[in-house]
């Protein structure tokens, strides 16, 4: 107690200036409203800002259930858009708007395996027959189509990418009608080209490219925009290069495309087959 | 003994009333304004005892408050003053030696070691002044340009004040 008394006695100014420094903060915060306000303010601040940076993080955190809940709801808004559905009254009747009928349904799916680099590219996508996929059915990005599914099993299924050799896709500019293939010397993923187009048309640079209606995918559906033109040597077809709107090396959300009446044009066309 | 305390006392209620009547109606606009009270803290004696320069400081800052209406404001900056000139007094004057009790005036002291002794206390005392009036970290730039200008204005007075009440005395 002593050394203590002898402690303080030693340092007693910078005891006394702790003493009449608080009491003069006390005075100051306690009798202006000014210096009070702040304080409160000051202290209200800091608790708001903590407040706010712990629901960033939370808000950060949730990020993944908000996009699968989004891309859910995109699904869903595509069932109900107008090229969804098609008209199932015979075409001469006037009145048919009404009478639309859904053709094509959404089912939203996450890429989980992707490659763009080799020759013949595949996606593997968290779907399978458990959610309605069955194999032919075409898939699409939000941008434009991605791939046909090539094999089902209960929770996945593969899709052979449009970045494949051997996927063929019928393709619509400016109303005439050709086949969509990539590989062949272009290995690039961002271009495809467009083959049977007959050099007489003009194909200019930018012209958009769709589906066109002998694909499994909805008619007019984006593929992306015409890139270049070159008359191919010794043939009157064009060789088109398209700038695809997919960017597959991003890609992580799909839909894919179930059309409801398929299973009947098949099995009539089946029956030419058999004929 | 007695003729400082009396000393000391007329030099305080002369300073509080320059202070109250006349400087708290001069000044730059808001960016400069002189606090020439704290002289009177400057100059106590060397020998006063550290409870009692507190006390003295607390007060005479209390005192401008009460005129100010920013009660403890003064106060809060006088007492820091008061500690810094204990650590500054301790740090370069020899304790020993004073007769007649000294008073660290210009003319006691010379030129150079008051210049700078009141532009470090002025300092001190602005810095809390201003930052705790102001009392937020925005516009801190404003406010320790309020604080070199105002440290300016008082130490020109305080200069002014010492120069008109010369005494030349050997130390």
């Amino acid at each position: 107690m002593r050394n203590l008394w002898l402690f303080i006695g030693k340092y007693n100014a910078f005891f006394l200036l702790i003493i009449f420094f608080t009491i003069s903060l006390i005075l100051l915060v306690k009798h202006n409203s000014f210096q009070r306000a702040r304080v409160w303010n000051s202290s209200n601040q800091l608790v708001g800002q903590s407040y706010e940076q712990v629901n960033e993080i939370n808000s950060y955190l949730k990020l993944g259930k908000i996009n699968d809940s989004l891309a859910a709801e995109n699904a869903k808004l595509r069932n109900q858009l107008a090229t969804s559905f098609s008209s199932d009254s015979i075409k001469q009747v006037a009145v048919r708007d009404t009478t639309l009928k859904q053709q094509y349904t959404y089912t939203v799916a996450r890429v989980i395996n992707n490659s763009v680099h080799q020759k013949n590219n595949y996606l593997t996508i968290n779907r399978g027959s458990k959610h309605g996929i069955s194999k032919g059915m075409g898939v699409t990005s939000a941008k434009g189509i991605v791939g046909i599914v090539l094999n089902v099993n209960e929770n996945f299924s593969t899709i052979r990418s449009l970045l494949h050799s051997e996927t063929k896709v019928s393709a619509n500019v400016n109303g005439s009608i050709g086949s969509l293939v990539w590989g062949e010397g272009n290995y690039d993923p961002r271009f495809a080209y467009l083959k049977d187009i007959q050099s007489h048309l003009s194909i200019k640079k930018g012209n958009r490219v769709v589906t066109s209606e002998f694909s499994m995918f909805p008619e007019g559906t984006a593929i992306g925009y015409v890139a270049a033109t070159r008359t191919r040597e010794g043939d009157n077809s064009l060789d088109i290069k398209i700038k695809l709107n997919t960017d597959f090396a991003t890609l992580e959300y799909v839909y894919v495309i179930n059309n409801i009446l398929s299973a009947q044009q098949l099995s009539l066309e089946a029956q030419n087959k058999i004929e | 003994m007695v003729r400082v305390v009396i000393s000391n006392s007329i030099r305080f209620l002369l300073l509080m009333a320059t202070q109250v009547f006349l400087l708290k109606n001069i000044g730059y606009y808001n960016l400069s304004v002189p606090y020439l009270y704290i002289l009177f803290i400057l100059v106590l004696p060397f020998g006063i005892p550290n409870t009692l320069l507190f006390l003295l400081a607390f007060f005479t800052g209390l005192t401008i408050d009460f005129y100010y209406d920013s009660l403890g404001l003064n106060a809060a900056a006088c007492t820091i003053m008061a500690f810094v000139r204990i650590i500054f007094i301790n740090l370069t004057v020899q304790r020993d030696g004073f007769d007649n009790e000294p008073e660290p005036s210009l003319g006691i002291m010379g030129f150079q070691w008051f210049i700078f002794y009141a532009f470090i206390l002025t300092f001190s005392h602005h810095f809390i002044l201003f930052t705790f009036e102001n009392f937020k970290f925005s516009e801190f730039g404003y406010t320790l340009i309020r604080i070199l200008m105002s440290t300016l204005f008082t130490v020109s007075l305080m200069l002014i004040t010492e120069f008109a009440f010369f005494q030349k005395k050997l130390r």
